[in-house]
């Protein structure tokens, strides 16, 4: 997901953490000043920055069409939704912020590599189509994982989450209206969606990361109760979600294998190439090196303003000080 | 100490950002930001927390300033006002006869 394979901490043991323990299985909230295991923050230190990176660097791909929208509207509606991507990045480094670490120490581990964010942004827009296919899929799949996270035990996480996922619907709907505009225009536009949608499925389906049946961090997170399905539950039920919506569109989902099963109601689907998610995830993707160079570059070409601006409100603050003391 | 000596990478503070929903409601919390000082904390939470009509009117508080009760003091604090539920109206039987009340 936005957040994959997330290691989860392993943590200290005692009354404090049985009590900790069982306020979270009452369903009880976790807020910043109350006690908790070291394991818990550290876990979601991790899970909410990467979370937080990977909505910031979702902007790439889809900023890269925002001057070649085919239409003003279009081009409004794609500005305002790379905003919103922006606006979710800084509400989830806000929720880390109060585990205590600042939002450019955050900022300085994603841009030198100690962070990770989602291996889907390291793919290439290369056609209009794309922007439909990222916020049909991708947008989708976010907003699996999304919408259960809204009831995650950490207080500020949760209420962030639920600000995002009253935005991420607008994503998706938007990403769809694009495809059905090009699945139903010109022989031409078919065949980008089409290639869309061939380029975008599989990537959309390793979002959810690999298996994870057996995975011990999975077991402490979703005891935490900040991982609430499993890895496969969500793809499954992403899959059973979309492949009607790609039938409405009149395009194929690029997977010999995929079929209803009439007993269990669900799809069977081919498993992602998880060779290639690894190499992705561990920086050989198409565009891993140019998305951390564009994130580099604006840091360090944002640097004079970050520090011109505190300056002057240092001046500004002095100044009023000083006037102060002189009507005294 | 200085601000430049706790800050070592110059970054800007952060501010409580709370929102006026609508005319006759009171401001409400609803996230926070960095800034560098209070009129660009009300910019940037206007582009942050109201880009879908969410307000009517801001208020942005350094998180500094701010005091916070401690979470252990929760006993001692609101604790006592479980045991006076003669401060509730439902406490009192008034007969129906009396009518609305």
């Amino acid at each position: 997901m936005y957040a994959q394979m997330v290691k989860s901490e392993n943590t200290d043991s005692g009354p404090e953490l049985d009590a900790f323990q069982a306020r979270i299985d009452a369903g009880e909230k976790i807020e910043p000043k109350d006690w908790m295991p070291a394991g818990y923050r550290k876990t979601l230190i991790r899970q909410i920055s990467q979370h937080a990176h990977s909505e910031i660097v979702g902007q790439l791909p889809e900023g890269n069409w925002i001057t070649r929208a085919p239409t003003l509207e279009r081009k409004a509606i794609l500005l305002a939704k790379v905003q919103d991507e922006a606006g979710h990045g800084l509400y989830l480094y806000c929720a880390a912020e109060t585990l205590g670490v600042s939002r450019d120490e955050l900022t300085e581990m994603l841009l030198d590599g100690r962070m990770k964010y989602s291996s889907i942004f390291n793919y290439p827009t290369l056609t209009w189509a794309d922007i439909g296919a990222i916020g049909w899929l991708v947008d989708g799949a976010a907003i699996m994982n999304q919408v259960p996270l809204q009831r995650t035990s950490y207080g500020p996480y949760a209420r962030a989450m639920v600000r995002i996922c009253k935005e991420e619907s607008f994503h998706q709907r938007q990403g769809y209206d694009i495809m059905m505009k090009m699945a139903q225009g010109s022989e031409a536009q078919k065949r980008m969606a089409q290639d869309a949608l061939n380029r975008y499925w599989y990537p959309s389906l390793m979002m959810f990361g690999p298996s994870d049946k057996e995975s011990v961090h999975s077991a402490q997170s979703m005891s935490w109760r900040i991982k609430i399905n499993s890895n496969d539950e969500l793809r499954q039920k992403f899959v059973d979600q979309t492949v009607p919506q790609a039938e409405y569109l009149g395009l194929t989902v690029p997977d010999e294998n995929l079929r209803l099963d009439p007993e269990t109601g669900h799809y069977k689907f081919s498993e992602p190439d998880w060779t290639e998610f690894f190499e992705v995830l561990n920086g050989n993707g198409p565009c891993n090196k140019e998305r951390l160079e564009a994130r580099n570059k604006a840091w360090d070409d944002g640097q004079w303003v970050r520090d011109g601006m505190m300056a002057h409100a240092r001046k500004k603050a002095a100044r009023a000080a000083s006037a102060k003391v002189v009507a005294e | 100490m200085s601000y430049q000596d706790t800050n070592p990478r110059n970054e800007w503070p952060l501010w409580e950002i709370f929102i006026r929903g609508q005319h006759g409601m009171s401001h409400r919390h609803v996230g926070s930001l960095h800034a560098p000082d209070a009129e660009m904390a009300i910019k940037n939470a206007r582009d942050v927390y109201t880009r879908r009509n969410e307000g009517v009117s801001i208020w942005v508080v350094e998180a500094e300033k701010i005091t916070a009760s401690s979470p252990s003091d929760k006993g001692p604090m609101y604790e006592p006002s479980q045991s006076k539920v003669y401060r509730h109206p439902t406490f009192f039987d008034i007969p129906d006869d009396v009518g609305a009340m």
